[in-house]
């Protein structure tokens, strides 16, 4: 008897210390500071605030000064002209499911869709007619806790979803290449809104992909190339490259040459890189944005702390 | 001993009718509370581990794998030990206990640990640590407080009674993420006080054995001895080999979506399914096997899963898949809690944990061999052929252990 009542005290403050730990939780997520009415004007730097998960954005010429934050919480984010698009993970949901935002120029919710996975990368292609992204899904390769990515895209205009693209047919050295676990990520668009490039996982290797949308066949370039991220004129893929089991540089490849340039940053950087204009690329790192030359010159320089996923508005 | 001395016994009871919890010892449903309390809190963890790792800290789902590994390799090294110090010590309950501590400890470190890889990495392999030491010593403890003819139901009661916290806890990791609107610490927390319950529980009600045994006995060298006894060296031997043949889960239910098309969004269900009737006949299953044997039980358990690859092989037809999760789950309830039902009367009391923790590591070792060796055959020669030739290889196997009965008669 004097067990039981021993037993059901201590249960009880324990269910009591995990229900007022949980609801405290509450209130520090949903904390007090007002949501800025943000907008894609140009000339600023915007990102994922990773303390509070809300979109903030920063003047770019002036990245040291207090940010504004939106009401908006992304765990990725990107930009392109008047178009944006927000990746955020359901609250609550096992296995994840993800909802998929287009987003004007006033961060209003123009569209949703809502597929399985937690957000990876995100892009809005540059002439805004296509919102791309990929996701991580758990369960569906065969290592018990194996992830695999899947890469979608959203025509904004035609309202045509696709879920993945892992059914493009693509050609290495020519030949037509299949294979069970072809996987993609990081998708990246050229300013005609037709040629793309993705990284293309498959039996331990990855490649750079260079695709054709309206023709829906792609090729690879060139091994060892992930999360490409095209220049603003289009001649050159900022990617990372692997330099071992979960370490990777940032380089730079011209796709004229296919000359490889390494870039100034000597950490891993586990990212899909933005050009914030011809010569600087950005990219997040070690809780806050970096910014590295893209001619491996330099060194890089910290923008903004706290930070994650940039986007720039141009 | 013998498991066959106790059938006219369990024959003449036969007439009893009063339900399983009430004829098994209060010591075990006290251990399957345990148990149950324990899945809860870690299968919450479990449930939201890839995400917090992945999205919360940014981790690649190779680094995941990597900390995956780690995790798993931890416990089979420490479930012997755990075993052998139990009995050394004469202090199952103890050692058990420190596992099952030290698993909850571990719950507050990942939230202490915050965003460092390495004290994440370091914290999941002291919770699994504790997993490894508390296994053996349970189990022992399991097989300590039944009578021998009744080892079959009682694993049956714990194992059903473990599997019902195993479906609460991600339904728990939901509640409390909705309720503090993705905050994973909490869910961390939360974990923790759960699993403070459990050893609250444990301390209060469940009963150590200390059994006769004299300290001498419990040598390293004394259990070493025990792979030289003939009976229970061949139990282990073929609980390996069956292990080696046995197809892992994960391919069960990829194979399942693979040939189904089921979407990525239901996959998680599927493991639920074996659950669910793993649940409903882990006692019936075990019953069955103090009444007619546990080898025989074993074995089924295995000509089970053998039809159950058979049927994923099978025309894609809308009730196969419900049958082959159904054979998965009969695979479980007839394997799992029987095999210890079976080895325990073969080893002394005084080495139970050790005996036990033998039995399981080597069965686990070669489950993980067999993994690598099916994703090798799946990557080869694809996943028909390579499901074919495992229920092969499997039926071969279960048929020469039938054959072979290590389990007299």
């Amino acid at each position: 008897m004097k067990k039981l009542v021993v037993a059901l005290t201590g249960t009880a403050l324990l269910v009591a210390a995990a229900v007022t730990y949980t609801v405290s939780a509450r209130h520090g997520t949903a904390d007090a500071e007002p949501a800025a009415a943000l907008t894609l004007a140009p000339g600023q730097l915007l990102f994922r605030d990773t303390a509070t998960g809300r979109v903030g954005a920063v003047p770019l010429g002036e990245p040291t000064a207090k940010p504004q934050l939106s009401g908006l919480k992304c765990d990725r984010f990107a930009v392109a002209g008047p178009m944006a698009v927000c990746l955020a993970v359901r609250p609550g949901t096992l296995p994840a499911i993800t909802d998929v935002l287009v987003l004007d120029d006033h961060l209003a919710v123009r569209h949703t869709e809502t597929l399985p996975g937690t957000p990876s990368r995100a892009r809005v292609s540059p002439d805004g007619k296509r919102v791309h992204w990929t996701l991580f899904v758990t369960g569906d390769s065969y290592a018990q806790t194996g992830f695999s990515t899947r890469a979608g895209l959203y025509e904004v205009d035609t309202g045509r979803l696709v879920k993945t693209i892992e059914e493009l047919p693509v050609f290495v050295d020519g030949k037509r290449y299949f294979a069970a676990d072809v996987n993609y990520w990081g998708i990246t668009f050229a300013p005609d809104g037709n040629r793309f490039y993705a990284t293309l996982g498959s039996k331990g290797r990855t490649y750079l992909v260079e695709a054709d949308y309206g023709r829906f066949r792609g090729r690879t370039l060139r091994e060892n190339v992930e999360c490409p991220s095209l220049s603003p004129d289009g001649k050159r893929v900022a990617f990372k490259k692997k330099a071992g089991d979960g370490v990777w540089r940032l380089s730079v490849l011209d796709l004229a040459s296919m000359r490889e340039t390494e870039l100034a940053e000597p950490r891993s950087v586990d990212d899909q890189a933005l050009w914030q204009d011809d010569r600087t690329i950005l990219y997040g790192l070690d809780n806050g944005v970096w910014a590295v030359p893209a001619d491996g010159s330099g060194t890089p320089r910290k923008l903004v702390g706290g930070a994650a996923s940039p986007a720039v508005t141009g | 001993m013998y498991i066959a001395a106790s059938r006219t016994s369990d024959l003449a009871a036969g007439t009893d009718r009063e339900p399983a919890l009430k004829r098994v010892s209060a010591n075990v449903v006290a251990l399957g509370l345990v148990s149950l309390v324990t899945d809860v809190s870690s299968e919450m963890v479990t449930a939201v581990l890839p995400l917090y790792l992945v999205l919360g800290l940014g981790l690649n789902p190779l680094q995941f794998g990597l900390l995956d590994g780690l995790y798993a390799g931890a416990t089979a090294v420490v479930r012997v030990l755990g075993g052998h110090l139990a009995d050394r010590w004469r202090r199952l309950k103890a050692v058990a206990g420190f596992g099952y501590g030290l698993s909850a400890v571990c719950k507050l470190g990942l939230v202490a640990a915050g965003s460092s890889v390495a004290a994440i990495g370091a914290v999941l392999a002291a919770d699994r640590t504790g997993k490894g030491l508390r296994t053996g010593p349970r189990d022992a403890l399991i097989s300590l407080s039944s009578e021998p003819e009744t080892l079959g139901r009682s694993f049956g009661v714990h194992r059903a009674m473990d599997t019902v916290g195993a479906f609460l806890g991600p339904l728990v990791a939901m509640a409390v993420l909705a309720l503090s609107l993705g905050s994973y610490p909490s869910v961390f927390f939360t974990s923790f006080c759960i699993a403070a319950v459990a050893v609250l529980l444990l301390a209060l009600f469940v009963r150590d054995r200390p059994g006769s045994a004299d300290r001498a006995a419990v040598s390293l060298r004394a259990a070493a001895g025990l792979l030289k006894q003939q009976d229970f060296r061949r139990v282990t031997l073929w609980a390996a080999l069956l292990g080696l043949v046995t197809v892992g889960d994960s391919f069960v239910y990829l194979a399942l979506q693979r040939r189904w098309e089921i979407a990525a969004t239901y996959f998680p269900l599927l493991p639920l399914g074996t659950a669910g009737v793993y649940l409903l006949l882990a006692v019936p299953l075990g019953r069955l096997a103090d009444r007619v044997g546990r080898w025989p039980v074993f074995l089924g358990g295995h000509v089970a899963l053998c039809l159950a690859l058979v049927l994923l092989c099978g025309p894609v037809h809308a009730a196969l898949p419900v049958i082959a999760l159904g054979l998965h789950g009969v695979f479980y309830a007839a394997t799992d809690g029987v095999l210890m039902a079976a080895a325990g009367p073969l080893v002394p009391a005084g080495l139970r944990a050790t005996g036990l923790a033998v039995v399981q590591t080597g069965q686990a070792a070669a489950r993980m061999l067999s993994s690598v060796l099916f994703g090798l055959a799946w990557t080869l020669w694809d996943l028909r052929p390579a499901v074919l030739v495992a229920a092969a290889c499997l039926a071969v196997v279960a048929l020469a252990a039938a054959f072979a009965k290590p389990v007299r008669p």
